[in-house]
């Protein structure tokens, strides 16, 4: 009987053994993958005009009324990153080229009409926005250029200006034309900057592409439109009418609708990014 | 004293007994709830309108995948003029879906690739949260699914739930899903799908000819068009819907709206069975029926002449003006016993 035992004793400390071995292993592993991927940012020049935003208080499309949230400025890219700046990024960046870059990090339609690793889809015009990009690429792509995503408040805090205000929210017309530019089709094709500019200078916020942003899933709506209650640690939920600022804004609801539809590394066929920065100026 | 109390008890069962069957009738839902559905899942086939499906007949609750796609899409709202649509499958009306109490059904639902907007599903026949809407709610290129097991027999309406919800419906993503009871409905002769939507348009700035969704219109309610399946004239000429003399015709009427009740007629019929509101209340001899926005009803009626039958919204400026007329073709002989045109009486 005493025997048995023993022999137990020793048949399970051979286990532990073995198994601490194994983790060890894969403690090792680990740390080699790391050091091969991720951490290795080759920086990029980019040339891209950063306009200066001064910033200031504005009302969140969801919120209510009363509250304020305070915007400090900050600089943004004058447009989208293209996608010849993004191939340039690839060609010094190996580990985000498409055969390369893992799925965690961005989904399987990932640059998805590449012809290659490193050569633009047929007939892409290297001006245009860069799409199917990651969340993970994108901030990605903003470190290697000294830069950052712009935070979903400065996104709509910049949206809220027309080509001659800084805030259009209360023109009837306002909403209503972007509205008809997001029913249109296909314009994530175009070059940048063929439009004209808003207030601050800033090009193509409405009529290319949706942007990434760098908290986009921070207002966590519910993807059902109509329910207006409150979710986890006092986010908003629901692109609901009931917790919106502005229920006439359809294009916001629409922004937000797209937001809370997306993972961090989905790719869409008209889902770019551009970048922004910090600024200590502080101008009038 | 004896005699009083074998009597209390009595009168105390004959209570008891009504009160069961009380909670029985209203919870038929629970029985549902624990059938089996048998099989591996296959993929159940779908119409558009004014097709639909064969009727579920007398088989089992079985496993079933749903596939639907939603879209953004140019088409002829009427006459030779586009409106930008947002569809399930590619129409307007959607898919209808026909299943049975009992059955398990998969629903996938792909938003295309080219899709702007990101799109769900809310089917009123499901009992869940938002009815699916925030499990399916898919970015373009994405698909999304749920599963649900149908429990309460009617004819339900589906829409996109995504916001802007009114653009969503207004655009037209819509249709209708039946779950038939146990054993099926009755047996008709003819069986067909008709939706009603009310339309606020005004011009594409980016495309001539090409009309796109109004918000201010839709707002204030005021729409230029009421169709029946998305658009003027769908069940008028060469695409009326048709039966023969003799024929019993059941329609499944849907409204997805997004704003207006139907007060739906046909000219000329009375309604012999109407399952209000698509449950399993049937009214009889009913001439017209109300059908709320994201709502729905079965009528029937049996043709007993021939002749052209005007299916209306009986608030009529939207027939007159609007668009809301379709026609039913009624071919057979007549019968002077119940309708014969005496002609002109008066004397010479």
């Amino acid at each position: 009987m005493m025997k048995v035992l023993n022999w137990l004793k020793i048949l399970l400390l051979v286990i532990l053994v073995s198994c601490n071995k194994q983790n060890n292993e894969l403690a090792i592993n680990a740390n080699n993958h790391s050091k091969s991927n991720s951490n290795t940012i080759h920086r990029i020049s980019s040339d891209v005009k950063m306009v200066y935003i001064p910033g200031g208080e504005y009302k969140p499309f969801y919120g209510s009324d009363s509250v304020l949230t305070k915007v400090v400025p900050f600089l943004l890219d004058e447009r989208a990153v293209t996608n010849e700046e993004f191939l340039a990024f690839v060609k010094a960046n190996p580990q985000w080229r498409k055969s390369n870059v893992k799925r965690i990090y961005a989904d399987s339609t990932y640059l998805r009409d590449w012809l290659s690793d490193t050569e633009l889809p047929k007939n892409a015009k290297p001006d245009a926005p860069v799409c199917f990009v990651s969340w993970f690429a994108a901030k990605a792509y903003a470190q290697t250029v000294g830069k950052r995503l712009p935070t979903l408040d400065e996104w709509e805090f910049v949206a809220m200006a027309d080509e001659v205000s800084p805030n259009a929210r209360t023109k009837p017309e306002y909403s209503n034309n972007i509205t008809s530019l997001y029913l249109q089709k296909d314009r994530q094709f175009n070059s940048v900057k063929q439009s004209k500019p808003n207030y601050w200078g800033v090009y193509n916020v409405f009529d290319l592409i949706w942007e990434w942003t760098d908290d986009f899933n921070s207002v966590l709506t519910t993807n059902d439109s109509r329910t207006g209650q409150y979710e986890d640690k006092n986010l908003f939920c629901a692109g609901s009418a009931t917790s919106s600022t502005d229920v006439l804004n359809y294009a916001a609801f629409m922004r937000f609708a797209l937001r809370t539809s997306v993972k961090a590394n989905y790719t869409i066929a008209n889902l770019g990014f551009r970048c922004a920065k910090d600024t200590t100026i502080i101008k009038k | 004293m004896t005699n009083k109390l074998i009597m209390l008890s009595f009168v105390m069962a004959v209570i008891f007994g009504a009160c069961k069957n009380g909670t029985n009738s209203g919870n038929s839902s629970q029985s549902a709830v624990d059938m089996v559905a048998e099989g591996e899942p296959q993929v159940l086939e779908v119409t558009g309108a004014p097709k639909v499906p064969a009727p579920v007949g007398d088989r089992g609750p079985k496993k079933w995948i749903v596939n639907l796609e939603t879209t953004e899409m140019e088409g002829v709202i009427a006459d030779s003029i586009s409106y930008t649509f947002w569809t399930f499958n590619n129409t307007v009306p959607g898919s209808f879906i026909r299943v049975r109490v009992g059955d398990e059904v998969t629903l996938n639902l792909k938003n295309a690739a080219n899709s702007v907007l990101p799109h769900n599903i809310d089917l009123h026949a499901v009992t869940g949260p938002g009815g699916g809407a925030a499990a399916t709610t898919a970015a373009p290129g994405k698909e999304a699914s749920f599963t649900f097991k149908a429990i309460n027999p009617g004819l339900y309406v589906y829409h996109c739930a995504a916001p802007p919800v009114p653009m969503h419906i207004g655009n037209g993503m819509y249709g209708l899903i039946l779950v038939e009871p146990a054993g099926g409905l009755p047996k008709v002769d003819r069986e067909y799908y008709i939706m009603q939507g009310d339309f606020y348009t005004k011009a594409s700035a980016a495309k001539k000819g090409l009309l796109e969704f109004d918000n201010d219109k839709a707002v204030a309610e005021n729409p230029d068009y009421v169709l029946f399946n998305g658009k003027k004239g769908s069940l008028l000429g060469a695409n009326m819907i048709e039966a023969k003399v003799g024929e019993t015709v059941r329609l499944f009427v849907g409204n997805g709206g997004p704003n207006l009740t139907s007060s739906f007629h046909v000219i000329g019929e009375i309604f012999d069975n109407v399952y209000l509101e698509g449950g399993s209340q049937v009214s009889h001899n009913i001439q017209t029926t109300m059908i709320p926005a994201g709502g729905a009803a079965i009528v029937e009626f049996k043709c007993e002449v021939p002749g052209e039958f005007v299916l209306v919204d009986h608030s009529l400026s939207r027939a007159f003006n609007k668009g809301a007329l379709g026609k039913l073709k009624v071919t057979g002989d007549a019968n002077p016993k119940v309708f014969k045109a005496n002609g002109a009486t008066t004397k010479e």
